[in-house]
């Protein structure tokens, strides 16, 4: 029978409840007496000279309070980025500055340029028009490979050029890897574009300032992954406020997708304005804002190249990208195509040697930084569709080729050539269980009758793996993160037995309530209505870096089981005094605790109340009490992987690609609640799906967005998406954390883009197109017909 | 979204009379005009609701075809045509989604006559007449290039009356994001002849295809436009299609919707 709590089991997400009946508090429901409304002057051309702001006819319009520009932060710091990269010379990267406001120059479209606080967010539109900046327009710089050419126009002036840094990974292999291409049997080659994309979460981003002028106490609530993180950059690096004067609250979330991950310019801004004016300040995103100011995500130009032997071993890879960054820093950026990208370079397969190098480019485009997955979406992508042009070009079966070069269950651990050591695996097993579940096997009938109604059907499989909770910390500073990448718990057990979890990890649609107390109910053996999970308020959470990179459960959830040992192992001192027993006799189950071959037992709530009402209690030796934090920084990443298949019928009169069947074999280690799991993939799938086929941020020649709304971002619906068949039975237990979990995340949008594009290539070549080597995403109905009439 | 005044008047008659005021704009769904509004692209001084007049409401079978009320939701078209239009009932259940088609009209779409809209081919291919306050146009004469049409200030489709032709049928190729019509055919099969409207393709708006009606006219199948070619000059070149793309789905679509006639 199904368990119906604890670990293990399906519980129904408790969140629900309140999302679900519209009782969810977001940033814009907080609304603060006497709140005045911010809005963003923001530049309308993608890069220009400002040559004059006069604020005057705005000042005076009705219900303004004040009309801040660049000047009014000259003192403050900019928006600081949290990672440095060092290139392949050993030279630090280049970094900008990241003005508050625009200063001086505007560099894209959305460049915020100046803030108007009035008294209703109309009255400070009124504003804006009466407004004018005068700017003088400068070509705007938006080709990557034209940008680090010598004599292109700079994004910074002051700067050397466009180029942010040249990484090579490893640097070392470089002539090995050049040199096993030259002895190679064979080799593949690839240039493909990894389409920019807009996260769109549901929920736009808000942020509200508030000052209490008698303590200096601010307050900043905003749409954050990690409320505790914007703390630290936002007082330390551009305010100058001490976290002890700074809360950071981030209430119920509605979606981030990595794009609430940074410090924005319009979080200080609103915290700053709120201790000048001593009033509240609130800022509301509009979507069409949204789309020019949220970072942006993906954005790679790559050749990617395989060198095989003569019996189709790899032997070696080499990439070449150039990955957008546009036109500055966003928080976690330099990173993404560097450490979350070439660090997964070598996939499921055992190939040598590798090398990655990536040019990192400034544009007069929206900032580019994580978007779910991350960089290694970008890794799969180019590793497994290239994989799939190497299988036809040899004529190999493409899940044939994948096996001979898997890395093997009795390999782990298994040390690639691009640094990191995955743990555990099986990737056999995963690729027996999509063949399975996706009945492979039938495919042949199936295509023959979609070709009886004029369709051409495609099955497309890739394998992925990921890297999921970055970690240790002290590895990460050595590869430039200026963050420590631990996770932190504070369980405080009240007087009457129930439990408040205060969790450094944020929920923003992860279901975290649910399943973080699934797990601490099943250690102590109580029920989980006993227990609440308490996130995003810096003022009574243990400092936590919060919740990207499908890290929560594995290092938030680790957090969490190390400071519940602790109260455990309190709890029974506790319950050893009043059983009078030896510590070392006490067992807890269900809830209880017993004095082992004995009848003797106490149950949980003896033992609370007597921590809190010590009268019959070992005050010499213990201290009242039981409240523990703990800090759980892991000393590896985890590292989920999967097969995924997609069967796509395209129809070849007007190139549209339907997907028929997706299935996902994941192994995700182990399984906290499967529900929850099977969602997150779901939502990973979609998000995956509408890359290959739908999405794509595109900028006209004069940097203008082209798909600035979901008139023209196509957003994949439900009817865009088929019923999927998601599996996670296939089960490596991740060895370093307690929970052998590994994160579930993000997996569903790596591994799918190219399972989409390789399915549409597979019907191509069926239907005899067999000049078709790629398609570009996102592969809409207009490129699939124009490739098959090139 | 700027201030404005806003009237609900309940007559055609105090309708026309609302809308001679200085920057009266006619207001009836508002699926395209107050999004317009709120991203301050337009900011008439005065709405003039035209939901409120319950003679401008309604389906219903006349002497001269369909009779449909300017201010009838697409709801109601797709639910009440049904039975004597089924072509044009599933056009209108097929735009947008139901927010839209619960609040969106027929007049409010063909007065706006956006390029990629569903009904300008519906009304263009059935050879609609469009009924106003003051005069009765031909859809051959009402539709005058993108967002351009025989309105005058202040003039207000009261009605459009559609013939029912033997068969018809609209097959639409959706633009991913918008779900408007990326390219559209709206086929017509007539005692006297065919006529088939494009939306969607062309620069200048819905337009017909009388190289395709002179051969559907004659044989009343896919095969008849098989030789016929569609060139791109003037086609609608975008983020979501080439100019050459649209003109290859204008041939696909006219064969789909004849395919589908009924």
């Amino acid at each position: 029978m199904p368990k119906d709590g604890g670990i293990g089991a399906s519980t129904k997400r408790r969140e629900d409840v309140r999302f679900l009946t519209g009782k969810g508090r977001y940033t814009d429901d907080i609304n603060i007496r006497g709140q005045l409304y911010a809005h963003f002057v923001r530049s309308d051309v993608a890069h220009g000279r400002i040559k004059g702001i006069d604020t005057k006819a705005a000042e005076a319009s009705p219900g303004v309070v004040k009309v801040f520009t660049a000047t009014d932060f000259s003192a403050l710091g900019g928006i600081p980025c949290g990672w440095q990269v060092t290139d392949r010379f050993g030279k630090v990267m280049q970094e900008p500055k990241h003005p508050v406001l625009a200063d001086g120059k505007v560099r894209h479209v959305g460049d915020p340029v100046a803030l108007i606080v009035a008294e209703t967010l109309e009255q400070a539109r009124d504003a804006a028009e009466a407004m004018s900046v005068d700017i003088e327009e400068l070509p705007a710089v938006l080709d990557m490979k034209d940008a680090v050419k010598d004599g292109a126009t700079k994004v910074h002036d002051d700067l050397t050029s466009n180029l942010c840094y040249d990484w090579g990974f490893v640097e070392e292999n470089k002539g090995a890897v050049n040199e096993a291409f030259a002895k190679a049997a064979h080799t593949v080659s690839l240039e493909l574009v990894n389409n920019r994309l807009v996260a769109n979460p549901m929920e736009p981003r808000v942020a509200v300032g508030d000052y209490e002028d008698h303590s200096g106490m601010h307050t900043l609530y905003t749409t954050s992954q990690n409320p505790h993180v914007i703390r630290l950059l936002m007082g330390a690096f551009v305010l100058a406020i001490p976290e002890s004067k700074l809360r950071v609250v981030a209430p119920d979330v509605g979606g981030g997708f990595g794009s609430k991950i940074y410090h924005y310019a319009e979080e200080a801004a609103v915290t700053m304005a709120a201790k000048v004016l001593k009033q509240p300040v609130k800022w509301t995103a509009s979507r069409s804002e949204a789309f020019i100011s949220d970072a942006q995500g993906r954005d790679h130009v790559t050749k990617i190249e395989l060198a095989l032997d003569k019996d189709h071993n790899f032997m070696a890879i080499r990439t070449d990208t150039y990955a957008n960054m546009g036109a500055y820093l966003s928080t976690f950026a330099p990173s993404i195509p560097t450490w979350l990208h070439g660090t997964l370079m070598a996939g499921n397969y055992k190939t040598p040697l590798i090398y990655v190098n990536v040019k990192a480019v400034f544009t007069n485009t929206v900032p580019v930084d994580a978007y779910r997955g991350a960089g290694r979406p970008e890794a799969t992508y180019q590793l497994e569709r290239l994989i799939d042009k190497a299988a036809r070009e040899l004529g190999r079966d493409p899940v044939d080729l994948r096996r001979q070069n898997f890395i093997k269950p009795d390999q782990f651990p298994y040390q690639t050539p691009v640094a990191v050591v995955y743990d555990t695996g099986n990737y056999d097993a995963t690729m027996d269980k999509l063949l399975e579940i996706s009945d492979h096997a039938g495919f042949a009938k199936r295509a023959d009758a979609s070709k009886a109604k004029g369709k051409l059907r495609g099955f497309g499989i890739a394998h992925y793996i990921e890297a999921c909770g970055i970690a240790p910390s002290n590895l990460v500073g050595q590869l430039g993160a200026r963050a420590g990448l631990y996770e932190s718990a504070s369980v405080r057990v009240n007087a009457t037995g129930s439990i408040s979890v205060f969790t450094g990890s944020h929920s923003h649609g992860q279901g975290h309530e649910t399943s973080f107390a699934q797990v601490v109910s099943e250690m102590i053996g109580i029920d989980a209505s006993q227990i609440e999970i308490i996130h995003g308020d810096t003022s009574n959470s243990p400092m936590g870096m919060g919740t990207y990179g499908s890290r929560s459960l594995a290092v938030g959830g680790s957090a969490i089981v190390k400071a519940t040992n602790k109260i455990i192992n309190k709890a029974k001192k506790i319950a050893a005094h009043l059983l009078e027993a030896a510590e070392g006799d006490i067992e807890l189950k269900d809830g209880k605790f017993s004095v082992a071959g004995t009848d003797k037992s106490v149950d949980w709530v003896g033992v609370t109340l007597a921590a809190y009402v010590p009268h019959n209690y070992p005050l010499a030796e213990l201290e009242p009490g039981l409240e523990e934090t703990a800090f759980y920084d892991p000393s590896n990443f985890t590292y989920p992987a999967g097969a995924y298949g997609c069967e796509v019928e395209v129809d070849p009169e007007t190139g549209k690609v339907d997907i028929v069947a997706f299935s996902a074999a994941d192994d995700f280690g182990n399984i906290v609640n499967p529900m929850i799991v099977s969602g997150q993939v779901h939502g990973g799938l979609a998000q995956g799906i509408g890359q290959a086929l739908m999405e794509n941020c595109a900028y006209d020649e004069n940097g203008q967005l082209l798909s600035g709304s979901f008139m023209d971002y196509a957003m994949p619906r439900a009817d865009d998406v088929p019923f999927y068949h998601v599996d996670h039975s296939c089960i490596t237990p991740c060895t370093h954390n307690p929970l052998g979990v590994k994160g579930c995340g993000e997996a569903g949008a790596i591994g799918s883009p190219p399972a989409v594009v390789n399915a549409v290539i597979d019907a191509l070549h069926r239907a005899g197109h067999t000049n078709i080597t790629h398609i570009d995403m996102p592969l809409t109905p207009a490129r699939v017909w124009a490739a098959m009439n090139a | 979204m700027h201030n404005f005044d806003f009237v609900k008047p309940s007559s055609v008659a105090d309708a026309v009379a609302a809308m001679s005021g200085e920057g009266a704009q006619a207001l009836s769904g508002g699926q395209t005009l107050i999004p317009t509004m709120k991203q301050r692209l337009a900011a008439p001084a005065v709405l003039v609701s035209l939901t409120g007049i319950s003679e401008m409401k309604g389906v219903c079978m006349g002497d001269g075809g369909l009779s449909i009320g300017g201010a009838t939701t697409h709801a109601t078209v797709a639910a009440e045509a049904a039975k004597y239009y089924p072509a044009l009932a599933a056009l209108a259940g097929q735009i947008g989604d139901p927010a839209v088609r619960n609040r969106g009209t027929i007049g409010g779409s063909l007065a706006n006559n956006d390029p990629s809209a569903c009904y300008p081919a519906a009304a263009l291919g059935s050879g609609a007449t469009i009924v106003t306050n003051m005069r009765r146009i031909a859809a051959d004469d009402y539709f005058q290039g993108m967002f351009t049409t025989a309105l005058e200030e202040g003039e207000i489709i009261t009605e459009v009356v559609f013939p029912i032709p033997e068969k018809a049928a609209y097959a639409k190729f959706v633009q991913p994001a918008s779900r408007f019509a990326l390219t559209a055919a709206f086929v017509a099969k007539f005692k006297d002849g065919v006529r088939v409207a494009i939306t969607g393709a062309s620069n200048d708006g819905v337009f017909r295809w009388p190289e395709a009606e002179a051969a559907l006219s004659g044989n009343f199948s896919g095969a008849a436009i098989e030789g016929l070619t569609v060139a791109s000059d003037g086609m609608i070149a975008d983020l979501h299609g080439t100019a050459a793309y649209r003109a290859h789905l204008v041939k696909v679509m006219t064969k789909r919707a004849v395919a589908a006639a009924h």
